[in-house]
């Protein structure tokens, strides 16, 4: 067993996965041993609390839909309040494995953030046209901020560090793509150092990610915009004063 | 027109522009209410400094005096923003009001849980008015 599990929140937004939740919480008290699992659900209007209960998890209800961003936000804020050093985000529709989780917590020894990416085309869909222009454009300019090479920077497999969760709990961003866009950049610019871990993903359980050209550009429009933005904005005080940016 | 209501235009459009840039970098809009403010401004923008193109676009749908356009379209924009704002207002309003009865419904548990508290025998029920132990 690591350690560092007992010290770590795994934090699960679910917006009804009544189907998959179950499983994903027995998986990872599985897996990893002494770990707390906290489910936040945001809104569902299936059974996903029940199910989430039932598999021994802690559950947040929020009593309406907040967002990816906004069901973290619950995540960081209860980690800080009750001790724990990491938080690491996992998708609840079992499209991340949880013993990826041990690769992520060797690389907190030595970073802040450690984001979780897809092995190049194993279990992933292929991305074309403007959603794949849109990835490009992010990771490119994301990694140049974050001064290292981040290939995957939509991904919701991260695991955060004692640093990255006292910033997150405070300033992690409620907006639409702002939990995985604007997320990276503060932290970035707040001095966190950030790394990539490669582990491989499952394909989606159900359902097809869409190839509508529309959908596509709007994305690409607005994570523009949400990452112009966030570049804009002035960098946010260190959640440590005084320990050397390395 | 002369060079003075020429600059006019543009300087307002920049104006604007600015303020809105500037709310959205301190946080004080967000992306979501600033977009129509953005696309407003940098459309004033664009006609500020090409009148002809209003001249064009007037005359494409038909509208004799070309500022009429821009009053249109400026109503046009005012309205669809108002029309956003009552909509986020009922939304908000609707939040509010789940807030509130969750928070007696929660009020009304804690009571209960309160009491259950309080009848216990004291050596399995908290007992807060000795502060013992700590
Ligand atoms: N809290 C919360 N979780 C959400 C919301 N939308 C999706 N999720 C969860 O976020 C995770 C990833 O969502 P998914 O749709 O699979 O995104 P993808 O993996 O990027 O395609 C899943 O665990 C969902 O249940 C939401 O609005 N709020
Ligand atoms: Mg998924």
């Amino acid at each position: 067993m690591h350690a560092a599990l007992d010290r770590t929140l795994i934090v699960m937004p679910a917006l009804n996965e009544e189907a998959s939740v179950a499983d994903v919480v027995r998986e990872v008290y599985e897996k990893l041993p002494g770990v707390k699992c906290l489910v936040v659900d945001d809104g569902s209007t299936d059974n996903t609390i029940a199910e989430a209960r039932s598999a021994g998890a802690d559950v947040a209800r929020l009593p309406f839909n907040l967002g990816v961003g906004g069901a973290m936000r619950v995540g960081f804020k209860y980690a800080v309040n009750n001790g724990y050093d990491n938080v690491i985000q996992i998708d609840s529709d079992g499209q991340h494995d949880p013993s990826g989780v041990i690769k992520l917590l060797e690389a907190l020894e030595v970073t802040d953030l450690a984001i979780g990416a897809r092995f190049a085309g194993e279990g992933d869909y292929t991305v074309r046209g403007p959603r794949k222009w849109a990835m490009r454009v992010l990771s490119v300019t994301i990694s140049w901020v974050a001064g290292v090479k981040l290939t995957d920077t939509t991904s919701g497999f991260r695991a955060s560090g004692p640093r990255a969760v006292r910033l997150f709990a405070e300033h992690y961003p409620a907006e639409y793509l702002g939990d995985t866009i604007e997320s990276l950049v503060i932290a970035a610019r707040s001095g966190l150092r950030i790394q990539q871990v490669a582990v491989s993903m499952r394909p989606r359980a159900g359902g097809t990610p869409s190839h509508n050209p529309w959908k596509a550009a709007t994305y690409l429009g607005r994570a523009t915009m949400a990452l112009t933005i966030a570049l804009l904005r002035p960098r946010l005080p260190d959640p440590e004063p005084g320990v050397a940016v390395v | 027109m002369n060079l003075a209501s020429y600059l006019f235009g543009i300087v307002t459009a920049l104006i604007t522009l600015f303020i809105v840039i500037e709310l959205l970098r301190r946080r004080r809009l967000r992306e979501r209410h600033a977009i129509y403010w953005l696309v407003a401004g940098t459309i004033s923008l664009i006609f500020g400094i090409f009148p002809q193109l209003l001249v064009f676009a007037a005359g494409l749908v038909g509208i004799a005096v070309p500022t009429n356009l821009v009053f249109f379209v400026s109503i046009f924009v005012l309205f669809f923003v108002c029309i956003q704002h009552s909509s986020e207002l009922t939304a908000l309003e609707t939040q509010t009001r789940v807030l509130a009865e969750e928070n007696a419904l929660q009020e009304m548990r804690l009571r209960e849980l309160e009491e259950v508290v309080r009848r216990m025998p004291p050596a399995i029920g908290v007992d807060t008015s000795s502060g013992a132990d700590s």
